[in-house]
C-alpha cells in the first residue's frame, strides 16, 4: 500500500469503494461460479441453435424418444422426433428473456412505488405499502394462474404477470431503506437547496439505496426463471410450439419410465440457471454489503 | 396486550378488505371478465351477452358490483360453481384438509430437519457441514418443485418401486398406513424448500442466541451443554422462528398448489387447476380468496402465538 492510499481526495473516494466491492464478488467463490454459469448458458442459448445439426422445430417422427447420445442427438429427441438440444436452447432464449424482462420491470415499479412510499411518508406510505401487504398475501403462483388463465398467453402477456406478481419484495425493501435515509443530512440539505421531490427522490436518495436494489434485482431474475418455468408447466405459460424450460416438462411426467431424459434435462437447465443467479445475488449482497431480510 | 391484540385484528381486518379488492379487480378487469367462457359458445350473440350480464348483474357500475359481491362473500355465498352447480364454498371445503394434512405434514418434517441443520450449522460454523448446507440450502431454493416431484417419482416410484407415485390412497385400502405411505413423498418434495429456509434462519437465529449473557451464565454456573442447548438457546432461537412460519405461509401454499399437481393429490391446488381448465370462475376467485384468507390468518395466528409466549412483547 503505497502513501498515496492513505490521501484519498474525496472525490474519488466513491471510486474506491467501488472497486473494494468488486474485489470482494471476485472473491465471493460462489457467486463467480454463477457468473460464469450465466455467461456459458447465454452463449449456447444465442449461439448454440447455429452450431446444432437440427431445428428446434423439426419433427421427425421415426426418430421419436431417442435416448441421449443417439447419433448427433446429445439430449436425446421428444415424443415428435425433435431434437431436445435444440429445443433447450431455444428454450433458454425465451426462459432467460422473460426473466430478465420481467425483471427489469418489477425493479422499475417496485423501486419507484417503494420509494415514493419512503419519501412521502404518511398516509401515502401507508396506503401503498398496505397494497404491497395485500398482494403479497396471495401466493404468487394463484394470483399467476388466476391472471393467466383468462388472458391469451404471449411471452409479452407472460413477462407482464410475472412482473405485476413479483414488484413487492423490492417495494419493501426500497422503501425501508428510503425510510431511514430520509431525515439523513444530505436530504435536509438537499431540501433547503429548494431542490423539487422528484430531484431528491431519483438524485439523491436512489444512488444511495443502489445497493439492495441490485441485490434484490438478481434474486427477482431468478424468481421470474423459477415462475415462469411453474406456469409453463402447468400449462397456462409460454405455448407450444414455443418453447420454454417449463414448456418442455409439461408433458414429460405421462413418459417419466420410457423417457426420463424429457423430465431430466429441462429440468436441470432451470435449476441450474436459477442456482447461478442466487449464488450471484449471494455474492453481491456480501460485495455491496446490503442488508436484507431475503434469503 | 389488549391493546396490542386489537391492533393486529384491526389490521388484519383492513387486509382482509384490500385482498378482497384485489381479488375482485382481478375478476372483473380480466379481459373478457366473467363473460370470457359464454363468448366461446358457438350461435351467442352479442344480444344474450347482454342479456346473460344483465341476469348476473354485470351490467351496474363496478363499486355497485364489489359491494354486492362482498357482502355476498361475507354471507358464506361465494357463488356457484358453472361445473356442477354446487356451492364454491361447499367444494373448497372438501378439498381444503387434504391441502392442509400436506401442508401440516410437510411443515413438520421441515421445522424438524430444518431446526437440526440450522443448529448444527451455527454449533460448528465454518466447518464443512455448514458450508455443505449453506450452498444446499441455496440449490434448494432453486429447484423447481415440480422437478424435484419428477425426479423423486422417477427414482422411488419407478426404478425402486418402494413409494406410491400419486394420489392419497389405493383405492379399496383406506387404512392409516396407506394413507402414511402416499403422504411420504409430496411432504417431502414440498418440504425442501421450507427446510432450506428454515435452517437458513435457525442458523442465523442461533448465532444470536449463542453469543448472548444468559447463554454465558448458564454454561458458567455449570449445566450440563445438552441442557443449555435445548432450554436456553433452542428456547429462545425458535421464537422468531414462529413469525417466519406464518410469513412462509404464502410460499408452502403455493408450493402445495405445484406439489398436488405432480402427485394427484386431490387438494385445493388440483382444484385450482381443475376449474382453470374448465374456466369455473367462480371456485377459481373461491380458491384466490380463500388463498389469501388462510395466509392473513395463519400470519394473524402466528403473532398472537408470539405475543402470548414472548413476555417482551405482551409488556410492549
Amino acid at each position: 500500500m503505497t502513501q498515496s492510499d492513505f490521501l484519498i481526495p474525496t472525490h474519488t473516494r466513491q471510486r474506491w469503494w467501488h472497486s473494494r466491492s468488486v474485489r470482494r464478488f471476485a472473491r465471493h467463490r460462489l457467486a463467480m461460479f454463477g457468473l460464469v454459469m450465466i455467461i456459458v448458458l447465454v452463449l449456447a442459448c444465442v449461439f448454440g441453435p447455429w452450431l446444432l445439426p437440427f431445428d428446434d422445430l423439426y419433427i421427425d417422427l421415426r426418430g421419436r424418444f431417442s435416448p441421449p447420445f443417439t447419433g448427433y442427438h446429445f439430449f436425446g429427441t421428444d415424443p415428435l422426433g425433435r431434437d431436445i438440444a435444440a429445443r433447450l436452447f431455444m428454450a433458454g432464449r425465451i426462459s432467460l428473456l422473460v426473466g430478465f424482462a420481467a425483471m427489469v420491470i418489477s425493479t422499475v415499479f417496485g423501486t419507484v412505488l417503494g420509494i415514493a412510499a419512503g419519501f412521502f411518508g404518511g398516509r401515502i406510505g401507508t396506503v401503498l405499502m398496505r397494497f404491497v401487504d395485500a398482494m403479497l398475501s396471495f401466493p404468487n403462483i394463484f394470483l399467476l394462474l388466476a391472471m393467466a388463465a383468462f388472458i391469451k398467453p404471449s411471452p409479452i402477456m407472460i413477462t407482464l404477470i410475472i412482473a405485476a406478481t413479483s414488484w413487492m419484495e423490492i417495494a419493501r425493501i426500497v422503501e425501508a431503506e428510503v425510510r431511514s435515509l430520509r431525515e439523513r443530512d444530505f436530504v435536509v440539505a438537499a431540501r433547503m437547496l429548494g431542490l423539487s421531490n422528484s430531484h431528491i427522490m431519483f438524485r439523491e436518495l436512489l444512488p444511495n439505496a443502489i445497493g439492495p436494489i441490485i441485490v434484490a434485482a438478481t434474486l427477482t431474475v431468478a424468481r421470474a426463471i423459477l415462475l415462469e418455468a411453474y406456469v409453463s408447466f402447468l400449462g397456462y405459460g409460454i405455448q407450444p410450439p414455443l418453447p420454454s424450460w417449463g414448456n418442455m416438462l409439461n408433458g414429460a411426467q405421462q413418459y417419466l419410465d420410457s423417457a426420463p431424459w424429457l423430465a431430466i434435462v429441462p429440468g436441470a437447465a432451470i435449476t441450474l440457471a436459477v442456482t447461478s443467479f442466487n449464488f450471484i445475488g449471494d455474492g453481491l449482497r456480501d460485495a455491496l454489503d446490503a442488508r436484507s431480510d431475503m434469503l | 396486550m389488549l391493546r396490542y391484540l386489537l391492533g393486529r385484528f384491526w389490521q388484519s381486518l383492513v387486509l382482509l378488505l384490500l385482498v378482497s379488492v384485489i381479488g375482485f379487480a382481478v375478476l372483473n378487469l380480466a379481459p373478457g371478465g366473467p363473460l370470457s367462457q359464454f363468448t366461446l359458445t358457438p350461435g351467442m350473440t352479442q344480444a344474450d351477452l347482454d342479456r346473460i350480464a344483465s341476469q348476473m348483474g354485470l351490467d351496474r357500475p363496478l363499486p355497485v358490483q364489489y359491494i354486492d359481491w362482498l357482502a355476498h362473500l361475507l354471507r358464506g355465498d361465494w357463488g356457484r360453481s358453472y361445473r356442477d352447480g354446487r356451492p364454491v364454498l361447499d367444494i373448497i371445503w372438501e378439498h381444503l384438509v387434504a391441502t392442509l394434512l400436506l401442508m401440516g405434514v410437510s411443515t413438520a418434517i421441515a421445522i424438524l430437519v430444518g431446526t437440526w441443520i440450522g443448529v448444527l450449522g451455527a454449533l460448528r460454523r465454518y466447518s464443512i457441514f455448514d458450508y455443505a448446507a449453506t450452498v444446499g440450502a441455496m440449490v434448494a431454493l432453486s429447484i423447481p418443485t415440480f422437478w424435484f416431484g419428477l425426479i423423486a417419482i422417477y427414482i422411488f416410484s419407478l426404478r425402486l418401486r418402494w413409494l406410491p407415485a400419486g394420489n392419497m390412497y389405493t383405492i379399496g385400502d383406506g387404512s392409516l398406513g396407506d394413507y402414511a405411505i402416499h403422504l411420504i413423498m409430496p411432504s417431502v418434495v414440498l418440504a425442501l424448500v421450507n427446510i432450506a429456509v428454515w435452517s437458513r434462519y435457525m442458523r442465523t437465529a442461533t448465532i444470536d442466541v449463542i453469543s448472548q449473557d444468559f447463554v454465558r451464565t448458564a454454561r458458567a454456573k455449570g449445566l450440563s451443554s445438552r441442557r443449555v442447548l435445548l432450554r436456553h438457546i433452542l428456547g429462545n432461537a425458535l421464537l422468531p422462528m414462529i413469525t417466519l412460519l406464518g410469513l412462509q405461509l404464502p410460499t408452502i401454499l403455493g408450493g402445495a398448489l405445484v406439489t398436488e399437481t405432480v402427485f394427484t393429490w386431490p387438494g385445493m391446488g388440483r382444484l385450482f387447476l381443475d376449474s382453470l381448465g374448465y374456466s369455473d370462475y367462480p371456485v377459481v376467485m373461491g380458491l384466490l380468496m380463500m388463498s389469501a384468507v388462510l395466509v392473513l390468518v395463519g400470519n394473524l395466528a402466528a403473532d398472537l402465538t408470539v405475543a402470548f409466549v414472548d413476555p417482551r412483547i405482551r409488556l410492549s
